[in-house]
């Protein structure tokens, strides 16, 4: 169980806890799939199946304190970002002491506290966000660095290419992380990539850029840490584009992926499995055993049944709420 | 039984009999083909555009994420000889590419003389009831009501969102067409042939004497349970459907309040500078004489919309509400049955 110290800074999560988030967000994402047609989780779901290790590998080179913008398919980055799941689960359910008080729910989730600035109901809405967490740190010279996640769709936006420009021109300590995969509700990337790289277009800006196989881990890991690193001593932004699909639907309830090639979904959950592909992996080389991972199976799995039951059984947010946080005074 | 169609399914009705008679007429946004691009089916377009690419696969395109370029470019396409009926999904959305529709759609006429003109629709869902917080159900018909140069048009039943889809794409200026999302699956009688209703004609959906309910959207659906209610008890409430805000019918609205004396304005739209305030306000100012009552309006409150079902339905105006609000407005004790009071 040990990984070479060199590359290990302080705050670096060892490989158990590496496994701890990709099996959270995994079961969080199942049982929400599981629980959403009995009808009690309101509103757009978007799960994250299938993308783990883009989120865990870059947010095990984050610290703490360091800053994530997400999208509206947050749960995983949220997840990673070490937000408590309970509270999650009660925001997804909209319930008091949800981690939005019941306002945001699943598309609006954030966490200030562990850094993260939220997922976005608007596409690419969140990266410019993130360049300002990133602009923040670096006039308060706190040594902190904000990611921005965004979906291959989401790059089309004005917003995003702007981001590009100002990140550069600013030097800002800000990773932009794309997570492409395959699609844009029911468009696919062929048609609204063009087969071309994102990363092609932050080169062209002057931003390092590379592709990673966003159902490796350790490769989003390593490249994470060459960027966060970068992007920590001052030397500016750079970008990621991971590869890896979703297990389910773009959106829980009325997408029956129809889209998708015949037998596509069972391939990508056979073959490309980042979890199944990360147990072969850490099994061979010895770093966790049958013990270890059954124990954290099972303790994360009651996690996520006892984050189910409180969000099942927590009361309505008070209506008098409604008018609250609109104003910090009035 | 005349035939029956829902509202989403008359929009598409209207698409397609416009594209049919007027090759001219394009139609675009994120998956109105749905599929572009990808290994398995083509066709799954989420919203009124299903099956629509196939008739005319020439009139019908997918567009990637970008809305301030494709709206921007149905502006130009628009000035240029073509009919763009283009696809924003939320009206939430229409935050990526206000400057399209604020400073070239609704501008260009004005700007260069009257030299050009703009003909295009940009269709939206909007409004709460669907539990997608702030970002997906805001109602902001307002403002783009406020914008001089774009009309607004907020059909409410089946039957006109067809007549007043298919006048949008042969009206010659910008227009903003909201489609609520909670009446998309509301069946309602629709003709099959094609119809226009002409933009700035109100419909008075229930006739009455004692007080005239505007509503908007959704909300009419609303205004008349509450007349039902209210009728019950001896008050007999007229409810009109503006249908257009801009332009707006003012004479019907006028014209029944100076019969009923009352006016009593239900929209979704937050209060501030809002619709419900500017019909009041017109009101005061054109018929004062003939108000026995104080304007009432009922609207959201001033706040984005929630997400938790029970905050999202305090958020939404009520038919408790419109009830309360049209026995205060005749100046009359709300029963008790008058649950929610009015905010
Ligand atoms: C500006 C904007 N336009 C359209 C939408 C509607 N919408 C929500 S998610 C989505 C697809 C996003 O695709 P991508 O960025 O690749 O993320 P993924 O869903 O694949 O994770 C679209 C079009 C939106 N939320 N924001």
């Amino acid at each position: 169980m040990t990984s070479p110290p060199s590359t290990k800074s302080s705050h670096e999560p060892s490989i158990a806890e590496v496994y701890r988030v990709l099996r959270t967000i995994r079961e969080f994402e199942e049982r929400v799939h599981e629980e959403f047609p009995k009808g009690e989780i309101p509103g757009a779901v978007h799960l994250y199946a299938g993308q783990e290790a883009v989120a865990a590998g870059v947010c095990a080179q984050l610290r703490p304190d360091d800053y994530i913008a997400s999208t509206h398919r947050g749960h995983g980055h949220a997840i990673a970002k070490g937000c408590d799941i309970t509270a999650m689960m009660l925001e997804l359910y909209g319930k008091a002491g949800g981690l939005c008080g019941g306002k945001g729910g699943s598309m609006h989730i954030a966490d200030f506290d562990r850094g993260m600035l939220g997922a976005n109901g608007v596409a690419a809405g969140g990266v410019p966000l993130a360049l300002g967490a990133a602009l923040s740190a670096k006039v308060r010279g706190s040594g902190q660095v904000a990611v921005a996640f965004v979906g291959d769709g989401g790059v089309n936006q004005g917003a995003f290419a702007e981001s590009l420009t100002l990140a550069a021109v600013w030097r800002l300590p800000v990773v932009f992380v794309v997570e492409d995969n395959g699609y844009a509700q029911a468009t696919g990337t062929a048609f609204h990539l063009g087969g071309m790289d994102v990363a092609a277009r932050a080169t062209a800006q002057g931003i390092p850029a590379r592709v990673v196989d966003g159902y490796d881990v350790f490769a989003v890991r390593a490249a994470a840490a060459d960027a966060v690193r970068r992007a920590r001593d001052g030397h500016g932004p750079a970008l990621l584009e991971c590869r890896a699909q979703r297990f389910f639907g773009h959106m829980e309830g009325w997408d029956q992926q129809a889209y998708r090639g015949a037998g596509e979904v069972d391939r990508i959950r056979a073959e490309h499995d980042c979890i199944q592909l990360f147990l072969d992996r850490v099994t061979a080389e010895q770093q966790l055993d049958a013990a270890q991972i059954a124990a954290i199976d099972a303790s994360v799995r009651q996690d996520v049944e006892r984050a189910v039951a409180a969000a099942r059984s927590a009361p309505d947010p008070d209506v008098d709420s409604l008018l609250t946080d609109v104003y910090v005074n009035y | 039984m005349a035939r029956q169609l829902t509202y989403l399914k008359a929009v598409g009705e209207a698409l397609e009999q416009e594209m049919r008679r007027d090759p001219r007429v394009l139609v675009f946004g994120e998956d109105n083909i749905g599929g572009t691009g990808c290994e398995g089916r083509l066709g799954n377009a989420w919203g009124p555009t299903q099956g629509l690419h196939e008739k005319f696969p020439d009139q019908v395109l997918d567009t990637p994420i970008t809305e301030a370029a494709f709206v921007g470019a149905a502006v130009g396409a628009a000035a240029t000889g073509l009919r763009p009926v283009t696809d924003l999904l939320f009206i939430d959305f229409a935050g990526v590419c206000f400057d399209q529709i604020l400073n070239q759609a609704a501008k260009l006429r004005y700007m260069v003389g009257g030299k050009a003109s703009v003909p295009l629709v940009l269709r939206a869902m909007w409004g709460t009831g669907l539990r997608r917080g702030a970002q997906h159900s805001q109602a902001l018909h307002s403002v783009f009501t406020h914008i001089p140069g774009l009309k607004v048009v907020a059909p409410a039943s089946a039957a006109d969102a067809k007549g007043l889809m298919i006048a949008a794409i042969r009206d010659d200026d910008p227009v903003v067409f909201f489609e609520h999302k909670m009446l998309y699956f509301v069946p309602g009688e629709v003709p099959e042939e094609p119809y226009e209703i002409p933009l700035g004609q109100a419909r008075v959906v229930r006739p009455g004497d004692d007080c005239t309910v505007v509503a908007v959207g959704r909300m009419v659906q609303y205004a008349l349970t509450a007349a039902e209610e209210l009728a019950n008890s001896g008050l007999s409430c007229e409810v009109i459907d503006p249908r257009t805000l801009s332009p707006l019918d003012e004479d019907t609205i006028l014209g029944s309040v100076e019969r009923t004396g009352h006016l009593v304005v239900v929209d979704e739209s937050n209060p501030r500078c809002g619709f419900a305030a500017d019909i009041a306000a017109l009101a005061a100012d054109r018929v004062f004489g003939s108000l026995r009552g104080p304007v009432r309006t009922v609207t959201a409150p001033h706040a984005p919309p929630p997400f938790s079902p029970v905050l999202e339905n305090a958020y939404t105006p009520s038919v408790e509400q419109i009830v309360s609000a049209v026995r205060s407005t005749r100046r009359e004790p709300a029963l008790a049955s008058d649950s929610a009071a009015h905010r």
